[in-house]
């Protein structure tokens, strides 16, 4: 395989492979919080970071510690351990040093643990063969391309507010439809870089 | 979104789904659709449904690790401490999920490759943790499986006719088996793409929704409604 370079995959997993529109990861976090723009904006910053970061961690222990003791099968169970340890260690950790954000950040942490895109995207990075760079390019981009979703959605929903939905439709059913048609524009893009 | 794992309406009863396998299997299927109802786990019931195979497999190990972990969080209810519990339940769906991939790259290979990261993501998927939470902690092992295997069920359906609608609409086969001839119908990529994938399923929700209100609008609330 040739090698990608960093920048490419940033703007690959911004725009032509967005973890949300094009490979269906974090769906709930999605629907649950895109209701107002500052939520999803808090939640889109707190997956920015911990996705960055978990995805440096993973990568070390996967090539560290897994790799050379032929543990590779047991990567899924590691990769949910450290993402919920690390997020567990940043609440405490900003609790205790800056109350501000903790407010503003805090209460995503939790969710984020459950968020599937951050062990996609460990996954990803382990199935695409990423060298740390790499990894961590991606990493950093994939949240980005998240909150870069969920915000748009966010303001879509604000929009929608003041539409008549049919009775059947209201909720998740409408918001499914549009995240389609949000899809659909960012395959737009498709003709620019091409990872996976 | 009112209906998060942990308020889903088949266990505010409690102790009436005890004994009561059939309720808790017809709850699991339809009333309480993981899917559709719920809309929980919706990431791979998108990402794998581009064929009805993959889809099948896809249900298949639901059913496995849901059944599964749901009988040893139950028998293992008792002993977990509360504090911990998180991590005990995701250590042991984990433990399922290892299992199935292993199986999965030993026996067939090839769908192994397809299904790619979506295997290793039923750990997060929110029915096995929110089945887990919401039912296993509370109940006996037999009526966990059954509430397991059920919910499990229920998922596969809904991702079996994702998939086949899919397949039909985007490649015009049914398992390969050509339904739509070319030579009339033209394949619709866009179906097998992404947002074939989001429509399909916000069509299907609002279906359900529409039938669901339909059998009466006193205890059939609308899923997400806001």
């Amino acid at each position: 395989m040739d090698y990608i370079s960093p920048w490419a995959i940033i703007v690959a997993a911004i725009f032509t492979s967005n973890i949300l529109l094009a490979n269906f990861l974090g769906m709930c976090s999605f629907l649950v919080c895109s209701k107002q723009i500052g939520t999803s904006l808090g939640l889109g910053a707190a997956v920015v970071f911990v996705m960055t970061a978990t995805t440096a961690i993973n990568y070390g222990v996967y090539y560290g510690l897994l790799v050379p003791m032929g543990l590779e099968f047991l990567g899924f169970i590691i990769f949910i351990a450290v993402i919920a340890a690390f997020v567990q260690f940043v609440e405490m950790f900003v609790e205790r040093f800056s109350q501000g954000l903790y407010h503003a950040l805090g209460i995503f942490l939790p969710l984020i643990t459950v968020n599937c895109a951050i062990l996609g995207a460990a996954l990803f990075m382990i199935i695409r063969k990423y060298d740390f760079i790499q990894s961590l390019a991606y990493g950093f981009a994939a949240g980005v391309g998240w909150a870069l979703a969920i915000l748009l959605m966010a303001g879509l929903r604000k929009k929608m507010g003041y539409s008549i939905i049919p009775k059947a439709f209201q909720g998740v059913s409408i918001i499914m439809i549009i995240t389609g048609i949000m899809a659909m524009a960012f395959m737009g893009f498709g003709g620019m870089v091409r990872i996976q | 979104m009112s209906n998060l794992p942990v308020a889903c309406g088949a266990c505010q009863a409690g102790g009436v789904c005890q004994g009561k396998g059939l309720s808790t299997l017809k709850s699991g299927l339809w009333a309480n659709n993981p899917i559709s109802v719920q809309v929980l786990g919706i990431c791979s019931a998108l990402a794998v449904t581009g064929k009805l195979e993959n889809a099948l497999v896809m249900g298949a190990a639901l059913i496995f690790v849901t059944g599964c972990s749901n009988l040893f969080i139950s028998l293992l209810r008792k002993a977990i401490p509360r504090k911990i519990r998180m991590i005990a339940e995701v250590a042991i769906i984990a433990t399922f999920v290892i299992l199935f991939d292993q199986l999965l790259r030993a026996f067939y290979y090839d769908m192994s490759k397809t299904l790619g990261p979506y295997v290793g993501l039923i750990i997060t998927n929110c029915i096995v943790m929110g089945r887990a939470e919401a039912f296993a902690l509370q109940n006996p092992p037999i009526v966990s499986v059954v509430d397991g295997l059920a919910n499990g069920m229920g998922y596969a359906g809904v991702l079996a006719v994702i998939g086949a609608i899919r397949e039909l609409l985007g490649y015009g086969t049914i398992l390969d088996f050509t339904v739509l001839s070319t030579s009339w119908y033209v394949p619709n990529q866009v179906m097998i793409l992404a947002p074939g994938a989001f429509v399909v399923l916000g069509l299907l929700i609002a279906m359900f929704n529409a039938i669901n209100a339909g059998k009466g609008a006193a205890d059939a609330k609308p899923a997400g409604g806001h």
